[in-house]
Formats: C-alpha cells, structure tokens, sequence
C-alpha cells in the first residue's frame, strides 16, 4: 500500500473515533489497560492481537454493550462537533453510525437480502409497504462501493461471500460512517477475500472508517493503513502498515518470537487409510461426499482444502467412526473398516480432533483429568470392576498438562475454565499421548492464537516424523502449505486427487476451491483416480 | 441498567448455602397469604414446626411422607442429570405398585428375606420398562420424551383402574376399587412400633449414597454425566448415547417403581387409585430443590415432607387451607432456582450517566 501513508496523514478535523484511556476490568482480571485508540475518515485501522487480548471487549465498550471502568469513547458527530458517547447505550453507537460486521453473521435466512437490509427500519404500521425508496439508496451504494449483490435472492442460496457484502451493505444502508469487522475473512476463499478488500478500500475512499479485527498477518498487511497492536490488555504497539512487517507484528502480538513451523523431507511410507469411491448421500453438500478416493501414508501430511460446508463435515465424520459409507469402501492400516463406531476407532490408534473443540470436544463440567481420560475410561488402566481409577486419572492428567503445557488451574478444575487454545492442548494431549498411527485433525488451528498455533502444528509434524498419517482438513491455506506434504481439495462433496504441495499454485488452489477445474499438470506420487461429476 | 456477569467459580458455602437461604426464605414468605388468610402467624408456623417434628408420631409421618419422596426424586435427578426429561415417575411409580402387588398379594409365598427382595424386584423392573419404551422412542426416532412420559401417566392410571375392576379386584373389598393386600411376609417391616415409618426409608436412603457413588465413582456414572453434560462431545469420544440413556432410563423407571413398591409394601398394604398424592412430580421439585444431587434429594424429601406433613397439622387447628403447602413448596422452588442463578453471575446495578 503505497497511498496507505498518503490517505492516513489525517488532520485532527477528520478525526471520527477516538477511545482514550479505555479500561475495563473483570474481577481481578484487566481487559482492558488503559487504550487509546483514534480512527480518521477514510482509514482502515487493523486491530491485531491473539485472543483474549482484549480486542472484543475493547468492540464491546464501543458498542454499549459493556460500560468502561474508565475512559471515553468520542465520536465526531455529523456536524463534525466532537461528542463523548452515552456509555452502555448501543442505541447510541448506532444513532452515531457505527455499524458492525460479525463473523458469525445476523442474517435471516429465509428472507431475501433486500427484506434483510431493511428490517428493523421501516416502521411497523403501514397500509403499503414501499421499497423504491430503499432500492435506489441500495442501488447507490452499490455502485459506489462495487458490493454487488442479487437483493431479491434469499439469503440462504447465496454464497458467504455474498451474506457478507449484504452485512456490510446493511450497516451502510443504516447511514454507518464507521464499520467495524470481526474476522471478516475467515469465512472467505483467498479470491473472495481479495475482492473483500478491494471493496473496503473504495469505501474507505469514499470517507468510511474501517476498523478489522484480525489475526492473519498477511491480510492485515495488505489492506489496512494502520495497525494497533494489543496484548494482555494493552496497546502494546501501533504503527503505520507501511512501516510494518510480517515478523516484526507477530513478535508484537505474542511477545516473544514465534518459532516457525518447517517439514523436515521424509520419504512417505504405507497406506494407513485409503476411501474408494465413498459416497455418503445426506441430502445437503455441507454432510455429502460423492465418489471420493483418498490415500493417507505414514509419515504423511495430507491436507485437505476447501471452503467450509463442502462437505468436510461428512469426511470428517467418516474418518472419526460416526459415520458410515453408503457405498464404497474405507481400508484402515491394510484392513476393511466394516464397523464404524468412534470407540472402536479411538482405541484401535486414530486420533480425532474435533472441528469445533467447545462443542465436540470436552465437557464443561468435568474436570480436566476426566476429559484427558474420557476416550479411554473403560480401559482397564483406568477403572476396576467398573470403579474409576482416579489416582491413574489424575497421574495421566498431570503428566499431560506439563508434557503439552495446558494452562489451567489443576486436573480437578472444570474444563470450561480453559481458553480455547488451552481446550485444544488438553484434546492434543488426549489423543496424541497414545501415539497414534492415524490422525485426524479438522481445523485444529481455527481461532488459535499464532503461539497455540504454532504449538499445533509442531505436534502434528512431529507425529507425521513419528510416522503417523495425519488427515490436515483446513480452511487457512497458509496452514497447509506449510505443513502438508500433499494436498488435495474438496468441493460440492468431490475431492480432486491430492497434489504435492511443492507443485502447487496458492491462485490455482482457490480457483479450485471455489469449484474450478485445474487446468493443468497432473497429480504426483498417486494414483490417478476416475473423477466423476467435478464442476467446472 | 441491571447487568449480569458470570462468576468464574461458585465456591462450596455459595453451592450448599444457597438453597438452605432460598428454602427458609420460602417459608418465611409464606407469612404473606398466612396474614391474608387472617390466621395468628406465629402460632400458624409453631404448629407447622409442632407437625412435623414435635413428636416421636409426626416425625415418623414425616418420614413416611418422605419415603416415596426420596426415592422419585433420585428418579428425577438421575434422569435430568442426563438430560432424559422423565416427566413420567407418576406412571412408573404406579405400575411399580401394581408389580408388586400382582407378585405379592399371595401368587408365591416365601419368608420375608425372599419375598421383600422379590416385590422390589418386580417393582423396579416394572418402572423401569415403563421408562425404556419412551427412552427407544427418542433415540431412535426422536420423539419427544416429555409428552411420552407425561401421556402416559394417565394411560397408566387408567390402567390401573381398569384392573382393579377387574384381575387386581379384591372380592373381600366390598365393592371398592382396590387390590388383595400384601401379604404379610412381604410387606416391609416399621422401624418403629407402632409407627407408620417402614423398612421402605431404609431402602431409599441407601439408594440415595449408592446412586452418588455411582453417578461419580464410575465408569457408567461417568458416561452418565459426560452426556449429560454435553452428548457431542461424548458421542466424540466414543460413548454411546444410546446405551446411557437406556441406562438412565432403567435407573429412574427402577427407582420411581420402587416408590410405589414402598408406598404399597410399606405404608398402604394394598393398591388403590389414590396411592400417590402427586409424588411421581413432587419428586421433580425435590429434584430441582436438591440442584440433582442424590444425596441432596435425602436433604430436599425431608424439607418437603415436613412442609406438607407440618401443613396438614396447621390447617387442622386453624383452619387455614393445606394448600399452604404447596405454595411453599413452590416459592421454595423458585426461591433455589434464583438463588442458583445468583451462584453462577453477579449482579451489578449501572448508574446511567446522562450523555
């Protein structure tokens, strides 16, 4: 971003937000130290730091949704008077035009995106309901800011990328002159993502301010003109992007330095699972596969790429034991698999990690020694007579807490205690204690912060250089060109035959995820596959 | 503006205290309709306190009262613990009764050290099949098994009346709708002469400690509670939910059966359609009250019982109505279901600030 430096040289007249000395406290816990922050009129300020640095409740003060210990939140009204903002009043964030972008988003689905835009706007009462009024101030915005979008589709057939222009459309129609985005990529293939910026940056020349709440470094670096650092709490750096780069900002959000995750060459060795033909019909593509063939080998990364709700859920599925093939045949370490029960699977050496760690895996109540234990409880290590053995539990637990460095206060304290990358440890150790011959890891670095993630991913390489098959489904293509040595992408329930990640092309990788054929060179080091029914 | 923040970790005096405030609170309101009903309050609360405990007699009513109390209550707390709602401890409780008596009213005949363990046996089973068909229903098909439960708890009272005209009927009882009386060598012996406390509270209390050691000491307990808690995440690691269920559905049916093997072996002596006051859904407060801890249950049956049983005496001498009683039963419950929202967040009052 050459102009970055140019368009953020702002006089104090353009000045939008400014928070000062935010400071928030949870008990003995402080969110939030002390924050500046100042966003001008036609900026885009990244907000960067790892979780639990204090970026949602610092949003959260913004909004009225908690009221600071301490500080002021000011806002430039539209006669450009500045004016402090009503603390614990989102009526009043929003009458003063900060609009927000979710990442989860707040869309209707069954209603089109234009009823979308306009609910909650129009008054309740009335004989006709008269959208012309809507369409072109929507038309408008549309051509100024290059978000379009089919208004008259319900949202449910259009595609994420397309939910998310009508999130940022609605804060737009609603008059926003601030817009603030939670992880707005996350959800996006590298294409979508692409034009995503390019949308932001017209709107940002058009005098929005944009603030983007975000952990990936290299977006960060490619759209913002500005960078605020937090951690612990605390602004710990801001800097123009200009100035910035990549290792220097990663040193900032986790402070100390990153150790960087590399694949040491190793030859691969015998299949350990291999799907012929599978198909699993569910109905809709998020649970479905059709006729897919995959082969796993030990000492092997095999990553799976592809745009959430392609079907992963159904491979994922297939592969932990909850699911069965309707046809085809799944052959684990040289065996046909004819009973598909999760026990079984756990115990026979497959490690699984969940896709959603909170919600698939551990219980919140139970403590953190029984949720290590609770794939093994029946083993006879573990219980006698039907008795639980809790000094072999709790001797595990101790050991797995300082192997794989689990926060938390003891093995007794209940799991949900534990952030989310300390849940991902505790699932680590769990399934990884056991050396497992075949691992299963469906997005193990999501919402991770870059120190968790780093840690994630040495453990997989190092199972991988123990010789284990590892299973690597991801949406983070940067994750898997590090760490994968083949890969292979899924879409519409298809998975095209796996490519060595040395050959690939990280522009023809998103083509391919968003549905695209490859157009060239042929799969290396396995066996070409008939691929029926792929879209083009 | 109230605001609401969860509390990271409720400590023990938090976790038992609470309840113990929320029911004293309880009766403490009851002071209200008490003073409506223009009743002299604190002699109304002496008799109450006099009902219940104030002789060796009352405390073996209450105590009685309680039996069947404890034992739907686990029923209840063991199947909300897993996230089975048993709205049907009624039904179970009453075809638990009806086993009982069709094995014990003099088809087989043994001495007591059989025929005691054998009616609770038939009882038990009784409840607990009458549990499982709707358990089936919801793994396998998803049927909802509040309504199944609930349902049938009229079906099964039909049920019953049906066959007390007819196979249970009694031809020595006159014309009344009711059973053969248990005969005697199984009917469970009073733990105090001449009282009406039975062998059945014996039963219950042990139940109570074996369902704790149980629930937390193993393998099927911690199957128990991993899907309760969170049936994901436990379908995850390989516990079958299907089978837990069927478990949990086998303990409570079993357990509420019991109650009415208890109430008929042990305090009735013969079947009839008024067998229960209610106990199969006093059990869910009970339950409630006791936050789902089985021992608690021992602690919430009591309090119960002694509300109901101080009540009853109360109304006699003063002529306030006995549905007194529920109405502290009922604040009492809100009262713990508050308090419990009060453990797990604190409350902070915001001063607006004028903008």
């Amino acid at each position: 971003m050459s102009s970055a430096a140019q368009t953020s040289q702002q006089t104090s007249q353009d000045l939008l937000l400014a928070l000062a000395g935010i400071t928030k406290r949870f008990g003995p816990l402080i969110a939030n130290d002390a924050i500046d922050l100042t966003v001008h009129k036609g900026e885009i300020v990244a907000l960067l730091g790892e979780n639990g640095a204090g970026k949602t409740t610092l949003m959260n003060i913004l909004f009225g949704h908690y009221v600071a210990d301490e500080g002021t939140v000011t806002v430039a009204a539209r006669d450009g008077n500045l004016e402090q903002l009503e603390p614990g009043a989102p009526q009043a964030a929003l009458d003063a035009g900060i609009g927000m972008v979710h990442q989860h988003f707040t869309l209707a689905e069954n209603l089109t995106g234009l009823d979308n835009i306009v609910l909650g706007t129009e008054p309740i009462f009335r004989l006709r309901r008269d959208r012309t009024k809507a369409r072109a101030k929507l038309a408008e915005l549309m051509a100024g800011s290059g978000l379009n979008v089919d208004l008259d589709q319900p949202v449910h057939k259009l595609t994420v990328g397309e939910k998310q222009r009508v999130e940022i459309l609605k804060a737009l129609y609603r008059d926003a002159r601030l817009l603030v985005l939670d992880e707005p990529t996350a959800v996006l293939t590298p294409q979508e993502a692409d034009s995503l910026f390019a949308v932001l940056r017209k709107l940002a020349q058009n005098g929005l301010a944009v603030i983007i709440i975000a952990h990936k470094l290299a977006e960060v670096l490619a759209v913002s003109h500005r960078i605020a650092v937090l951690r612990g709490g605390k602004k710990v750096g801001e800097m123009m992007t200009s100035d910035a780069d990549h290792r220097s900002i990663a040193e900032l959000m986790v402070g100390r330095e990153v150790p960087v995750s590399r694949r040491i060459a190793r030859e691969p060795g015998q299949p350990v699972l291999t799907l012929s033909d599978v198909t699993i019909d569910r109905g809709d593509s998020r649970r479905s596969l059709h006729g897919v063939s995959i082969t796993a080998h030990e000492g092997e990364i095999l990553g799976i790429a592809g745009v959430s709700g392609n079907g992963q859920a159904a491979l994922a599925q297939l592969i932990a034991g909850l699911d069965k093939p309707d046809h085809g045949s799944v052959e684990i370490f040289g065996q046909k698999v004819e009973k598909f029960d999760a026990h079984q699977f756990a115990q026979n050496g497959i490690a699984r990690i969940p896709e959603d760690r909170h919600h698939d895996g551990m219980v919140g109540s139970m403590t953190v020694a029984e949720n290590i234990a609770i794939e093994d409880v029946r083993n006879a290590g573990y219980q006698k007579f039907g008795f639980l053995d809790f000094e072999a539990i709790r001797k595990r637990a101790e050991h797995a807490i300082t192997d794989y460095d689990v926060r938390c206060p003891g093995p007794d304290a209940p799991a949900r205690l534990l952030s989310g990358g300390n849940i991902q440890k505790l699932i680590l150790a769990r399934v990884l204690e056991k050396s497992p011959k075949l691992i299963l890891a469906n997005q193990p670095s999501r919402g991770l912060d870059v120190g968790a993630q780093s840690e994630v991913h040495r453990r997989l390489l190092e199972a991988r250089q123990n010789g284990a098959a590892v299973i690597l489904i991801s949406e983070d293509l940067d994750e898997l060109l590090t760490i994968s040595d083949q890969i292979a992408v899924i879409h519409a329930g298809h998975i095209t035959p796996a490519m060595a990640t040395d050959t690939i092309d990280r522009s023809e990788l998103g083509l391919m995820m968003a549905g695209q054929k490859k157009t060239h060179h042929a799969p290396t080091n396995q066996k070409t596959t008939t691929h029926s029914g792929e879209t083009a | 503006m109230i605001r609401f923040e969860p509390r990271a970790n409720p400590g023990p005096v938090l976790t038992y205290g609470v309840p113990v405030i929320a029911a004293a609170i309880a009766i403490l309101l009851a002071a209200i309709p008490l003073a409506l009903a223009d009743a002299p309050i604190i002699r109304a609360y002496g008799l109450m306190i006099s009902g219940a405990f104030g002789s060796v007699f009352s405390i073996s009513e209450m105590l009685t009262r309680a039996t069947p109390l404890i034992l739907t209550g686990l029923a209840a707390a063991i199947a909300f613990r897993a996230k089975l709602w048993n709205i049907g401890a009624e039904g179970q409780l009453y075809m638990g009764a009806m086993a009982a008596v069709a094995i014990g009213s003099g088809v087989i005949d043994g001495p007591s050290w059989i025929m005691i363990p054998v009616v609770m046996i038939a009882g038990a089973i009784a409840g607990a099949l009458m549990l499982i068909g709707p358990t089936l229903m919801k793994t396998r098909l998803g049927v909802d098994e509040v309504v199944t439960t609930l349902l049938l708890n009229f079906i099964v009272l039909l049920f019953v009346q049906m066959m007390l005209e007819g196979a249970l009927k009694d031809p020595m009882s006159m014309g009344w709708p009711q059973s053969e009386p248990i005969i005697d060598s199984a009917v469970f012996p009073p733990l105090i002469e001449r009282m009406r406390v039975h062998f059945g509270l014996i039963i219950a209390l042990v139940s109570a400690i074996a369902l704790a050691v149980f629930v937390k000491r193993t393998v099927w307990g911690f199957e128990i509670r991993a899907v309760g808690e969170n049936a994901a995440a436990a379908k995850f690691a390989g516990i079958s939910v299907t089978k837990t269920m069927i478990l949990v559905a086998a303990l409570s049916g079993g357990l509420a059966g019991l109650a009415g093997v208890a109430e008929v072996a042990g305090t009735r002596g013969y079947l009839a359609t008024d067998l229960s006051p209610g106990y199969g859904y006093a059990g869910i407060v009970v339950a409630m009250l006791a936050r789902l801890s089985p021992v608690g249950v021992i602690a919430s049956a009591l309090f119960v019982a002694s509300v109901f049983v101080g009540a009853d005496s109360m109304s006699r001498a003063i002529g306030v109505s006995s549905y007194l009683a529920d109405l502290i039963v009922a604040m009492a419950l809100l009262c713990v279901l508050i308090g419990g929202f009060l453990t797990r967040f604190t409350v902070h009052f915001d001063r607006k600030t004028a903008g």
